[in-house]
This record gives structure tokens, C-alpha cells and sequence, in this order.
């Protein structure tokens, strides 16, 4: 069936509004996009780890979510949807849940909670083959506790525990490459994805995240107005500026093959994407152009290597 | 029917014959054989239950709060710095009143590194919201089982239940068991059925919120409400126990205590080496008696109060230190419990004893009685804060 958004979008939702999400954050936007990958006959229990997007929606007595949903902790999201789908592996061998519909069981974790506390978990979860989705808002830093710094923050990015100092300017490293570490796990799906114009990307490949039968993984671009400093009307401009320069590369992994769903039909310098981030404000000073140009270099690296990746396993 | 089995097998044992639906663990000394018999049973079909080998404790307790929140039966064991790892969840699983059932083969939690008993790891967490069963032998750890779920699911209750057992003493131990048919347990343990699940798809739950000033404190009087709720129901559960097995159980169990004068308090395996000193101690006309405790949590105050009122010194023995310079948790507990229930002529010492592994011996034990022999006369107890069998140098 041809893609047809505005048949998408009459899809019931699953996740509803009055939550406590920022104007102008990318998660919410990704969390329903992500949900609308289920069939409507069927049943989710959604897992998150502690983060902006679990507190922000369940704050009690009140819950954003129709379908269950099981918080515990920050570093187990991995391990506690393991647990439930395990549950229901149970409950269905010995006939003692009657649908007709089947659930399925997806998780959703911030960078804090996927590249850092929770790596181990999620690993962990992966390897042991259980059928889940999970699903990463990477907004490059810990955004719930106050914007400090994450393995998934960009190089010279300024957070409040990597600031832009007098001495040191930002976060001296570069970024760890989850999705590349969760395809090294040799999973049956594997997607990074952002939010594009037509949800098109973001859409596909949580249905097929949804719907393969394994452990799958997506990475979610997650815009922060409040980490990166833009305005909240600019959230669509920043997505699309995060794809064009290849910075955030749009790609999935499908038993093993790579195969980049989106090359921009003019790469545009990384500056661009940089340059509406007040996060990235002192690379624009005089003297520190080298900065741009050493974030470039790494863009490129990268970008080459999953062409690279793409081409070998096309062979 | 008899058997001769070690306590790990006895846990394993019982556990088979509950069938639960999950049973999530990672390996550490000395409770690892009880995954590794439970995993034989999973992949020989002896039993319905999925196995999640996890890659820590942590996960252990986060996949079994999944498991058992989705409307599972969901069990594990672990020891020592297990209970580390796990500790956040511990108090997450009784906070969201989730009837797991742990195994905890009590040893001494790092560091420095040690793989033999004392009781540090379940001490570390008594405050965690979790019911704390002791077990002295095999069998009481294969009873405590049985008496587990029916414990922890009862409505008025619905919180986690940890089994507690002396690592090697008794987990390796092999002793005579009486262990009951496939069909009476079952028919004992019953079927799990929550009222709230999360995979009941007609009816969504969302379950582990951000919960704040205007709700926490209601929450968690709740969770106090139902510790309380507890002890009624445990005293149920044993009355039936006995009804259909034969064997009785209390919050404690009072050995020669009737006229006893100076009197031990105790928990797990070290009450059997005690109980002998105490028989030796009767022969020769010296009117000494033992507790027992049983049931750690909930704390059974009153009735400790009641059965210790009329001797006149006790001394409490604790396997774990409180660190506090003031006594081990078994004492200032019983102190405390005394001092709230008006009896205020008997005279208490803490003893810690046996860390990491260190050996007790009817000798260390006589000697305790030799104290209290002195202490009972005295008029205040010097130096209520001391240590058994330990080098001074």
C-alpha cells in the first residue's frame, strides 16, 4: 500500500495530549509517530525509563498513555519490558490470555537512559532476543535533570556539565554511535529515524520495527528547545537541517543489510544545522572556526562510512 | 515423603512445584545453584515457567517487576552484593505492591570481598518494604516457600516476600526433608489472580508514575498499612499450613522459654547450635532459654515483648553489624520493641557474631550464656555493644 499520510494520521491515538512535554520538543512528536506504527486492532505495553517524557506524562493520578505502561527506574527499561513480554509469552503458552489482537511491547528511553545508565539493560534485553521494540529519543544530553552532558552530546556542545568555558569549549568528545552499536548485535531491525515533513521515514520504520518479530532498535533525533536553545517554532527547521548536512543520518539495518533511506540531493555544510543552536554559539566566535571544521570532519568520516557500510552489504 | 536434600535444592524444589510463570537470575555465590536446578526444570518442561537469564541483579528485579506487574508469578534468588545491585528495585517492587518472591542465601556483602554468611545483605534492605521470612534448616526454607505467595498475594497484603537462609550452612548443607506431593502444594499455593494486570487489554493500566508531595506520603502509609496487614495474615497462612502439612509456625519460635531467666535471641541456623547449648545449659539446672525469630518484617514488637518479659537478661545475637555504635539491627529492634511495650527490667546486650562466615561454636555460645548469668545480677549492663569470636588485636 502506497504511503498515504493523512490516512495515517486518522489513526486513534494512543498517546494523548495534556501531558507536560516542552512546546517545541521533538519527543512527544516521536512517541505518537512511533505508536501510530501499531495496527489499530492491537494491544502495546509501552516501558519508559525515567526521563523527560516519563515524567512529563504520568505524573499521578494522571496518565497520558491508553495502553499499559510500566515506568521502574532510569537504567532498566530494557529489562522491564524483558520481564512483561516474557509475562506474556507465559500467558499465552498456557491459554490464559484469550485475544484475538496481539500486544506488543515497545519501550522508549532518552540518551541518559539508552548510550549511558542504561546501556547494560538494554544490551542485555537485546541479546536475549526478546521481542520488543525499543526505542531511543536521543536529545544528546540529560535534558530532565538540567541539560548536562551525555555520551550522545555532539562534540563542543555547551551543557551545563561540559560548559562552553573560558579554557575548555564544550564537550571535548565526540559522539558514541548507538544505532551502529545495536546493529553490532546482530538484531533482525535496526533504524535511526527523525521527524521529517511527511513523518514518512519515522512511520515505515516503526511498523517494521513493530512488526519484526525480535529485538528491534530505533534511534529517534529529539530536538530540545531548552538543551540546544531554539525557538520552539524552529523545531521543524532543525530536523530537517540534522538530515540535509548528514549529521543525523536517516538509515535502517534489515538482517544485517544497510540501507540508508534518505541522501540529500545537495549535502549542506554542517554549519547550517549548527548555526540556529545557541548550544554551538561560541563556535561562531572569531578564531574558532576550527571547531566547525573539526565537527565537519567527523560528519564526513561518518557519513563515508555508512556509505560504505550500504555498499558492502548491497554486494 | 522423605528426602535428603540441601536447602538451595530445597528452595529449587518448592519452586518447581509452585510453577511459577517467571523466574528472572543472574549467578552468585552461594545462591547460584538455585537458578541452575530451576533452569534444568525449565528446559526438561518439568515446569511451565519461562527463564530470563538476565545480565545482573538489577535486571533480575526489573524483569521480575515487569513480569509480575504484566499479571505473572514472578521469583528469583540471589545473595550479597546481589542484593547490592538490586537495591533500587527492591524498593521499587514493594512500593508498586508487586508479590515477588526472593530467595536471599544470606551472605556477607562486600566489601572487602567475601563469599560466606552473615546476614548484611537482607539487614542492609529490613526497611525496603519487603516481608522477611528466616529459616533455620532446610525445611523451614522449603516451608517459608510454600507459605510465600499465599502471603504476599493476599489482598490486604500484596507486597514482596524474601526467604532468607545462611549461605553454605545451610544452602549446601544436605539435611532430611519432609517434602509434600506436586499435588497438595499446588492445591495449597493456588492460583495467582491480580485484579489489575498490565497485558488485561480490555482494561489498561499505567503503572510507576512520577509521584509527588500532594501523593507519596499516602502511598507509602498504604505500604505501612499493609505491613501491618501482614501479620495477620501470616498467622493465618501458618495455621493453615499446619492444618494441611503438619508443621507449626509463628512470627518466632520460643525454645525452653516458659521460666527461662536469661535468654538468646537468634535468627537462621545459628538457633540450632544455640538450641544444644541451651539443653546442656538445662541439665545443669540453669534455667536458660532461646527465640527464635522467624518473621523479621513485619517486626513482631509486642509479642517478642510479651514472651521476653519475665526473664531477667537477654542478649541478641546479630549476624550483621550495625556500624552504628549502638547495637545490631536484631537488637536495637528488640530493645526498642521492649521499651514501647513497658517491659523495662530486662536487661539486653548485642552481640554481633559471625561475619563473613566466621564459625560459631556451642562454646561461643555457652559463653554468651555466662555473660548473661553476670548481667542478670548486674545492675546495669556494661558495655551493651559487643563482639563474638572475634581476634581483639
Amino acid at each position: 500500500m502506497p504511503y498515504n499520510f493523512k490516512e495515517i494520521l486518522k489513526k486513534k491515538e494512543r498517546f494523548t495530549s495534556g501531558h507536560r512535554m516542552c512546546a517545541g520538543c521533538g519527543a512527544p512528536i516521536i512517541v505518537k509517530a512511533i505508536l501510530r506504527g501499531l495496527h489499530d486492532e492491537d494491544h502495546a505495553v509501552i516501558a519508559s525509563a525515567t526521563g523527560c517524557l516519563e515524567v512529563s506524562s504520568f505524573m499521578y493520578p494522571y496518565t497520558s498513555w491508553n495502553d499499559s505502561f510500566i515506568h521502574t527506574a532510569f537504567e532498566c527499561a530494557g529489562a522491564t519490558i524483558s520481564g512483561v513480554e516474557t509475562a506474556y509469552k507465559v500467558l499465552k503458552k498456557t491459554d490464559r490470555i484469550k485475544d484475538d489482537a496481539d500486544t506488543k511491547f515497545i519501550a522508549f528511553g532518552g540518551d541518559g537512559g539508552t548510550y549511558d545508565i542504561g546501556l547494560q539493560s538494554l544490551s542485555g534485553a537485546m541479546e536475549r532476543g526478546h521481542d520488543i521494540v525499543y526505542v531511543c529519543y536521543d536529545n544528546g544530553a540529560y535534558m530532565n535533570t538540567g541539560i548536562q552532558r551525555s555520551s550522545a552530546t555532539p562534540r563542543f556542545a555547551d551543557t551545563t556539565t561540559s560548559p562552553a568555558g573560558k579554557k575548555i569549549l564544550g564537550k571535548q568528545q565526540p559522539r558514541k554511535d548507538i544505532t551502529l552499536i545495536m546493529a553490532n548485535h546482530h538484531l533482525p531491525y535496526v533504524a535511526q529515524t527523525a521527524i521529517t515533513k511527511d513523518f514518512k521515514d519515522i512511520h515505515e520504520k516503526a511498523e517494521k520495527a513493530i512488526y519484526t518479530k525480535g529485538p528491534c532498535f530505533i534511534n529517534a533525533l529529539s530536538p530540545c528547545p531548552r538543551g540546544w536553545v531554539y525557538d520552539a517554532s524552529d523545531l521543524a527547521k532543525i530536523n530537517q537541517l540534522a538530515i540535509d548536512t548528514c549529521y543525523w543520518p536517516l538509515y535502517e539495518v534489515e538482517n544485517g543489510k544497510y540501507r540508508i533511506t534518505y541522501k540529500p540531493a545537495k549535502k549542506l555544510p554542517v554549519e547550517e544545522f549548527l548555526k540556529p543552536q545557541k548550544r554551538f554559539a561560541h563556535l561562531f566566535k572569531p578564531g574558532h572556526e576550527w571547531m566547525i571544521e573539526e565537527i565537519q570532519k567527523e560528519v564526513d568520516v561518518r557519513w563515508n562510512e555508512l556509505l560504505k557500510l550500504e555498499s558492502i552489504s548491497q554486494e | 515423603m522423605k528426602e535428603r536434600l540441601s536447602g538451595n535444592e530445597a528452595v529449587a524444589t518448592a519452586m518447581k512445584q509452585i510453577n511459577p510463570d517467571v523466574v528472572a537470575a543472574f549467578p552468585i555465590t552461594p545462591s547460584t545453584e538455585i537458578p541452575q536446578y530451576f533452569s534444568t526444570f525449565v528446559n526438561n518442561g518439568t515446569v511451565d515457567t519461562e527463564f530470563i537469564p538476565v545480565e545482573s541483579e538489577h535486571s533480575t528485579m526489573s524483569a521480575c517487576i515487569g513480569a509480575e506487574a504484566a499479571g505473572c508469578r514472578a521469583m528469583t534468588a540471589t545473595s550479597s552484593n546481589g542484593v547490592s545491585l538490586m537495591w533500587e528495585m527492591i524498593y521499587i517492587a514493594s512500593s508498586l505492591r508487586l508479590p515477588i518472591v526472593m530467595t536471599v542465601v544470606n551472605r556477607a556483602v562486600s566489601g572487602p570481598l567475601n563469599i560466606h554468611n552473615d546476614h548484611s545483605d537482607s539487614m542492609g534492605c529490613r526497611d525496603s518494604g519487603w516481608i522477611q521470612l528466616y529459616s533455620e534448616t532446610n525445611q523451614e526454607a522449603y516451608d517459608n516457600m510454600l507459605m510465600a505467595n499465599r502471603i504476599a498475594e493476599h489482598p490486604d497484603v500484596k507486597l514482596p516476600v524474601m526467604i532468607c537462609m545462611d549461605g553454605f550452612i545451610t544452602s549446601h548443607a544436605i539435611e532430611n526433608i519432609e517434602l509434600e506431593s506436586d499435588e497438595k502444594v499446588k492445591k495449597f499455593v493456588g492460583e495467582y489472580k491480580p485484579k489489575d494486570y498490565l497485558l488485561n487489554s480490555k482494561k489498561p493500566i499505567s503503572v510507576g508514575p512520577l509521584d509527588l508531595q500532594s501523593y507519596l506520603f499516602e502511598h507509602k502509609k498504604q505500604q505501612s498499612v499493609a505491613m501491618v496487614n501482614a501479620q495477620k495474615v501470616i498467622i493465618e497462612v501458618a495455621e493453615e499450613f499446619k492444618k494441611t502439612f503438619g508443621r507449626e509456625y509463628g512470627f518466632f519460635e520460643n525454645y525452653k522459654m516458659k521460666d527461662a531467666e536469661i535468654a538468646i535471641v537468634v535468627l537462621n541456623s545459628t538457633a540450632g547450635t544455640a538450641k544444644a547449648v541451651v539443653d546442656d545449659l538445662r541439665k545443669k539446672g540453669i534455667k536458660a532459654g532461646l527465640i527464635k525469630i522467624r518473621v523479621f518484617r513485619p517486626f513482631p514488637a509486642s509479642q517478642l515483648a510479651k514472651d521476653l518479659r519475665n526473664c531477667k537478661a537477654v542478649a541478641i545475637l546479630d549476624k550483621a553489624d550495625g556500624l552504628n555504635a549502638a547495637g545490631g539491627p536484631v537488637f536495637t529492634e528488640v530493645t526498642s520493641a521492649l521499651y514501647s511495650n513497658n517491659v523495662k527490667d530486662v536487661k539486653a546486650v548485642s552481640y554481633i557474631y559471625g561475619i563473613g562466615g566466621r564459625d560459631v561454636k556451642t562454646d561461643d555460645i555457652k559463653k554468651v550464656y555466662q555473660d548473661l548469668a553476670k548481667i542478670k545480677d548486674q545492675s546495669t549492663v556494661r558495655n551493651p555493644y559487643r563482639h563474638l569470636g572475634v581476634r581483639e588485636e
